[in-house]
């Protein structure tokens, strides 16, 4: 019988093992966990740097097994920059939410990718500060509640949700960016493909590699688990188009 | 790292304060530079995106303040030396990432070439961030070190000096100086020997290979774990007071009225003590090169003996609140102040000199 028993899957080793401190069903877990799947699946878990956001994901290096700074709110890829010119042959990634990357860290975000910085960018977009309350994000959708737009985001007031691949697929220099969605196993599995292929373009030396990926935060869509994957299926990928923008340097029409 | 040097080695060059702190910056080793346009200090980066790409190093003109210090930060945390230099408005932009730097024990260089403030300000020279720089300036309980040269000699060295101090104790550390100091021009022996040696850096994040992960954080939220930290910055920095506490002195023991003031301000009042000595007046002279650590104790030790003390400087009294903390009463203190982007000349501070020995009867 014995011989019958096959593993066929376990924890990734790039994973610390460390019992995770987010809520049920956030896409924080998921996402690290496929960041771990694909650094081993690389063998880049001894050369990589990331560098952790401010806001939920700020623990990120209890459960990333590779080294790690943390930085000033949005100031993530500016110190992935500092990172990568000093140390150009490790693989160096920056992993942020909505508030972090589209709101403070807007110009860091937008320049970092003009230089077209060899740096991977991970945008985790569940269109709230999950950290501080759930509050009014850049890409909250508009009539969306927040505890900062407690009747819904107004357009006329707040303006609408940016689109950050679009903004950044009118730059020249960024090499690949993805939108991906967290909104059931498909949705994982296409995550993972597009964070192979952005690390793998870093790894080739190619430049500039961007994943945005729509994710549930169950705490503030206050919306269970499983009507959070819904919520990110139907409401969230209307508004947020989930494809390729950029691949291999020339932007996808 | 490769360590290149100008032709002019053996001689002595002539330079402006900018140019000798960079050129400073490349023989102490640093590498990379990230910096952010602004008046008076623009000699700095336009000297290192010449120069740093001839010796393998880094120049990126960032897209902000709060963009270059947080390369510096990204730099550091490899353990590279890294720098970046501003004038007042954009220190002020700067202070996030010096509090975060030193929360999280990463050695740096920031030049602050002074303009005149608040707000904008002007750019004429000014010494109005003396608080900012040593009393923290960003948010949390630190230090950092304050070097303030009066010559472009020492613009030169103490970059040098600063690397090293940054390095050994893992502390930002601040060149205070002014637009003065930046845009002169003066005739300097620059530096010939080895880059001050690097320390160990096993904290530095070079790929977890063959070793555990090491992180870089200043978030600590375990019960006791920030009041750990925040003792163990205090314990590093009494040993900065205790060890780097440096100042330049001048007829300290033989004088009625001292005069103290630093960076531009001591180089000229240097000057008006001495046609003040000249005339038979026993006047001496303290300044500060450190100006956190401040030295305070030789300070008061002065004072016990002077009758009176001047303070003079670029601004509305600042150094003025450590002289009068360090002296505790024991000398009568005057101030001279110049607010407003006027460098005093040698008769300005020989006048006050004279009226303040008036008063005192000295």
């Amino acid at each position: 019988m014995k011989q019958n028993r096959h593993i066929i899957y376990s924890r990734p080793a790039a994973l610390t093992g460390k019992q995770m401190h987010y809520c049920a069903g956030c896409g924080h877990s998921l996402v690290h966990k496929l960041l771990a799947e694909v650094m081993d699946e690389l063998h880049i878990q001894n050369k990589t740097i990331g560098v952790a956001p401010v806001g939920c994901a700020v623990f990120a290096y209890y459960y990333l097994k590779c080294d790690m700074s943390e930085a000033p709110h949005g100031r993530t890829p500016a110190v992935a920059t500092g990172i990568k010119r000093s140390r150009p042959d490790r693989i160096v990634f920056s992993y942020q939410g909505d508030g972090d990357l589209a709101a403070i860290g807007m110009a860091e975000t937008i320049h970092t990718a003009n230089r077209g910085e060899n740096i991977t960018v991970i945008f985790i977009n569940n269109t709230v500060y999950g950290m501080t309350g759930g509050q009014m994000a850049p890409t909250t959708l508009v009539g969306q509640q927040t505890p900062t737009c407690p009747s819904g985001r107004k357009a006329s007031t707040t303006g609408c949700p940016i689109r950050v691949c679009e903004l950044l697929n009118t730059l020249d220099r960024p090499f690949y960016i993805e939108r991906t969605a967290l909104d059931g196993v498909p949705g994982i599995m296409k995550t993972k493909k597009a964070l192979l292929t952005a690390f793998k373009s870093q790894l080739d030396g190619k430049g500039y590699s961007f994943v945005e990926i729509l994710s549930p935060c169950p705490t503030y869509f206050r919306l269970s688990p499983d009507e959070s994957l819904q919520f990110v299926k139907n409401e969230l990928s209307k508004h947020f188009p989930v494809r390729v923008f950029r691949k291999e340097g020339v932007s996808i029409k | 790292m490769k360590h290149t040097a100008l032709k002019a080695d053996k001689e002595r060059v002539f330079m402006t304060g900018n140019e000798a702190l960079a050129e400073g910056a490349i023989r102490a080793g640093c590498r990379f530079y990230f910096g952010y346009p602004i008046t008076p200090q623009n000699e700095i980066p336009a000297y290192m995106a010449k120069r740093l790409p001839e010796c393998g190093g880094v120049f990126i003109q960032a897209e902000s303040e709060l963009a270059a210090i947080n390369m510096v930060l990204g730099a550091s945390v490899t353990g590279a030396r890294a720098m970046t230099s501003s004038s007042s408005p954009g220190i002020s932009l700067k202070q996030e990432g010096i509090s975060y730097l030193a929360g999280c024990q990463l050695p740096a260089v920031i030049a602050n070439i002074q303009r005149g403030g608040p707000g904008l300000g002007s750019i004429d020279p000014s010494q109005g961030d003396y608080f900012q720089a040593t009393k923290g300036g960003g948010h949390g309980d630190y230090r950092t070190i304050v070097l303030a040269p009066i010559s472009v000699q020492e613009m030169h060295t103490f970059t040098i000096k600063a690397f090293r101090l940054a390095d050994n104790y893992r502390i930002p550390v601040v060149i205070l100086a002014d637009g003065r100091l930046g845009q002169m021009m003066e005739p300097i022996y620059l530096h010939r020997g080895p880059p001050p040696p690097v320390p160990p850096k096993p904290w530095a994040l070079t790929g977890a290979k063959g070793r555990k992960p090491n992180w870089i954080r200043s978030l600590l939220v375990a019960e006791g774990e920030l009041e750990k930290h925040n003792y163990e910055l205090q314990t590093c920095y009494r040993k900065i007071a205790q060890q780097e506490t440096r100042y330049e002195e001048m007829y300290a023991n033989d004088c009625d009225l001292l005069v103290a003031a630093w960076g531009t301000c001591a180089r000229i009042a240097k000057g008006a003590m001495m046609a003040a000595r000249a005339r038979g007046l026993k006047v001496g002279l303290y300044r500060p090169i450190t100006l956190w650590p401040f030295p305070a104790r030789r300070l008061a030790k002065i004072a016990s003996k002077a009758k009176a003390i001047l303070v003079v400087e670029m601004n509305c009294g600042q150094m003025l609140e450590d002289v009068r903390m360090a002296t505790g009463g024991a000398a009568k203190i005057f101030f001279s102040g110049y607010p407003g982007g006027k460098v005093p000349s040698e008769s300005d501070i020989l006048r006050v000199i004279y009226g303040v020995a008036k008063k005192t009867k000295t």
